[in-house]
């Protein structure tokens, strides 16, 4: 118990409170200080509970914060509480961190915009709801952080509603993640009905806890809620096929593109697989669904990536290919591998982004990369810390990125996924292309703006290019806290999360088919739970696992010397040598080019195959039959015909002839009598 | 011959459909309107003859409050029939259908 927990989540929401109570009259200095504060704040609190954590016994390392019950009916029970573990604790410092990083940068990229005030409440509220999805104690939280952030993500995307555009984009964003939504709905509900029986009363139905202790119940619905959960996770972290909202959602101002859809928002499916991994390790089919589409994802996104022009439209498409990869790594069970990327891609991410902003901000908010160029000597400070962001995304030791990827990799590897680990590889390499094109692009070679947008190029203020230093710094270091073991690092990042996902290195252990009898079998997860660890040991001999170290030697340099492969062709093509680039278009102009310029027409398909004849089916079927022919004619209008019709019957009775009356009474009273005397 | 229930009651019954039978064959209102007290009048009668019958003072009761009731109604019906026959010069039932609209 500790009340702190309880203020990380609140402080924002306070702030958020006050900045939009206030939105007409507070001035723009406070409202900025008081939302920087709030996030700071709160990132203070997160940080002061982690390192109570860290003096904790491993293994035990929980806090717990219930503020309520907050539905007690009948058997089921679900308290208001936040719950910080290993796994939570990663993300609420992540969350906080990079958030009041990209508040402070917010301070100087919007101080022009009118609604300066009204993005902050935005953001605050953001924060509030994204601390209430990583930090909720139930399932029930979790959602309702969720569907918080996916309002704010609607808010944020629309925030310059006066443009058609912006507000489509919002709407789309809001309307892909229903479809999501309804998947995770759905997936609560096989969850609640199958467990609601077997609880003892008080207990929390969607606590987190509960549901672990009583995983080896829902194995018999295993692969139904967790494939239906994940449809829920490929709607917020943008998979196949509902990704297409997030290219979009760069309508929005650049801080949110980089808090929202990059560094967190986004990576709230890939959160919540891994704390349900206790469910997800129990189905060995909805394993595989996640690893396929998290790779297919991951190659998919970066090809559209190597031809889009709009800068952020690229850092976009890289957002979903890295999605992809940490999606990759849960579905083979390497759960921390999958959070490590997480992390590190939301410092990368996240620094890309902003720079991208700066350099918007710098071109009087240009976007196409094919009017920039030769920014390099003009913003130094971005160009330098975007290049450390662009060799981290390219996965080049030893910035962040090279950590995560590798370990990605290696693990889809390891568990016997050779052909997802060569889309992986495949896409690493596109990386590295397509990042090199946008900074050759950008920063390279001659400016091609007008003289008016060439006047005004100037490098932004401190409030941003800050930040900016100081993800970049995370950028470099990030990943040296997961440094794996075959280059004689110990990993603490998988050791410190080692106990939170324990039950499933303990199936990996039991083989591929991840016995599920064993999942309440304390006996089997001993003996497996070293076999995982040094996997070849347990196979008996040195020789075994000195094969493996040299395999991942192999792997990473194969990687690393991919990456550069792509970085250098990346300079080379769109720098040095850009005919090659324009002789390439001009060859593949009609057909490859083509397609992935208007992104395999994925977007026109849903229109073509859902959304068209989703309007026909509302206008023709819905609106002209169900509402107008049978809501209005048959019941509405119907009623009042029925009733018309009997009132003119009964209206002939009512025609103030008195003695028609008392004819009628005579002959009623009549034939009471009549039958008084008949009956009786 | 002693005179009995049964006479009261044939006497009551005649009274009755004489009243009935003018309420629905006139049009004059005032003429319905006694026809009514007549109908009234063959109810007090079964009470009475009853009451004697059957050695209850209640049915007397009734048939001093239907004279009350009786009395008070047609102070009532004939102040109104006074004023229609004011409005309109004619007390013929048919024409009386103004509420109706």
């Amino acid at each position: 118990m500790d009340t702190a927990l309880r203020w990380i989540v609140l402080i924002p929401l306070l702030g958020a409170a006050v900045n939009g109570l206030t939105l007409r009259v507070m001035p723009r200095r406070l409202a900025g200080l008081i939302a920087c504060g709030a996030v700071g704040a709160s990132f203070a609190l997160s940080l002061k509970v982690f390192l109570g954590l860290l003096d904790m016994e491993p293994g035990h390392r929980v806090v717990e914060d219930i503020l309520a019950g907050w539905l007690t009916v009948g058997p089921l029970h679900v308290d208001i509480g936040f719950v910080m573990d290993e796994l939570s604790a990663v993300m609420a410092l992540v969350v906080t961190g990079v958030g009041f990083l990209i508040h402070v940068y917010s301070l100087g990229y919007m101080s022009h915009d009118a609604g300066f005030n009204r993005f902050f409440t935005y953001l605050n509220l953001f924060i509030f709801s994204m601390m209430t999805l990583v930090l909720g104690e139930n399932l029930l939280m979790l959602f309702v952080g969720w569907e918080g952030v996916g309002l704010c993500s609607y808010l944020l995307i629309s925030f310059w509603f006066s443009e058609e555009a912006n507000a489509a984009a919002g709407k789309k964003a809001f309307v892909v993640n229903r479809v999501g939504d309804f998947g995770f709905l759905l997936g609560l509900f096989v969850l609640g009905t199958t467990l609601l029986p077997e609880l003892h009363h008080g207990e929390g139905l969607f606590s987190f806890r509960v549901l672990a202790e009583h995983a080896h119940l829902l194995a018999p619905v295993a692969t139904l809620a967790g494939i239906l959960l994940f449809i829920g996770a490929t709607g917020k972290s943008a998979q196949i096929p509902l990704y297409v909202w997030l290219p979009d959602a760069m309508a929005g101002p650049t801080p949110v593109s980089a808090l929202i859809h990059a560094a967190t928002m986004v990576t709230a499916g890939v959160y919540m697989i891994a704390r349900m991994s206790f469910l997800f390790v129990q189905s060995p089919t909805a394993m595989t669904v996640i690893a396929v589409t998290g790779a297919v994802t991951a190659l998919f996104a970066a090809t559209i990536a190597l031809t889009q022009n709009d800068i952020k439209k690229v850092l976009a498409y890289s957002t979903v290919s890295q999605l992809g990869y940490m999606m990759l790594a849960c579905g083979v069970g390497a759960f921390a591998a999958g959070i490590f990327h997480v992390m590190t891609h939301a410092f990368f991410k996240a620094l890309l982004f902003l720079g991208s902003g700066s350099v918007i901000h710098a071109m009087s908010n240009e976007q196409d990369m094919r009017l920039m160029g030769g920014l390099r000597r003009k913003l130094p400070v971005t160009w330098w810390t975007f290049l450390i962001g662009t060799v981290a995304l390219a996965g080049v030791f030893p910035f962040a990125g090279f950590f995560s990827k590798d370990e990605i990799l290696w693990k889809a590897w390891s568990s016997g996924n050779q052909g997802l680990w060569a889309l992986g590889f495949l896409g690493a390499g596109l990386t590295a292309f397509y990042m090199m094109r946008l900074v050759s692009l950008t920063f390279f070679g001659e400016n091609r703006a007008s003289e008016e947008v060439k006047h005004h190029i100037h490098e932004s203020p401190v409030s941003m290019t800050l930040p900016l230093v100081v993800l970049a710094v995370l950028s470099l270091a990030g990943g040296w806290i997961g440094i794996p073991h075959f280059m004689g690092g110990h990993n603490q990042f998988e050791a410190w999360l080692e106990p939170v996902f324990h039950h499933e290195t303990a199936h990996e252990g039991a083989g591929a088919h991840l016995a599920v009898a064993d999942a309440h079998d304390a006996h089997g997860a001993e003996h497996a739970a070293p076999a995982t660890t040094h996997a070849a040991d347990a196979h008996g001999g040195h020789d075994d696992h000195a094969a493996e170290v040299r395999m991942e030697w192999t792997l990473a340099s194969a990687s690393l010397a991919w990456a550069l492969l792509g970085l250098f062709l990346g300079w080379f093509v769109y720098s040095k040598r850009t005919a090659i680039a324009e002789s390439a278009r001009r060859f593949a102009g009609g057909g490859p080019h083509k397609v992935l310029l208007n992104k395999y027409y994925v977007d026109e398909l849903y229109e073509g195959a859902l959304i068209k004849p989703g309007y026909a089916l509302s206008d023709k079927v819905l609106f002209r039959v169900v509402d107008a022919g049978v809501i209005d004619g048959l019941l509405v209008n119907g009623s009042a015909i029925l009733v018309s019709i009997v009132s003119a019957l009964v209206r002939l009775f009512q025609n103030g002839m008195l003695r028609f009356y008392a004819w009628t009474f005579a002959a009623g009273a009549a034939a009471f009598i009549i039958y008084l005397t008949l009956a009786g | 011959m002693a005179v009995g229930l049964t006479h009261y009651l044939v006497l009551a019954g005649a009274l009755f459909l004489t009243g009935t039978a003018g309420v629905l064959l006139r049009r004059n209102t005032l003429i319905m309107f006694m026809s009514i007290e007549i109908m009234l009048s063959a109810v007090n009668i079964v009470f009475a003859a009853y009451s004697r019958a059957l050695g209850d003072l209640s049915g007397h009761v009734f048939v001093l409050m239907n004279f009350a009731v009786a009395a008070a109604e047609a102070a009532i019906g004939l102040a109104i029939l006074v004023e229609i026959y004011r409005l309109r010069r004619s007390v013929d039932v048919d024409g009386l259908k103004t509420l109706m609209e």
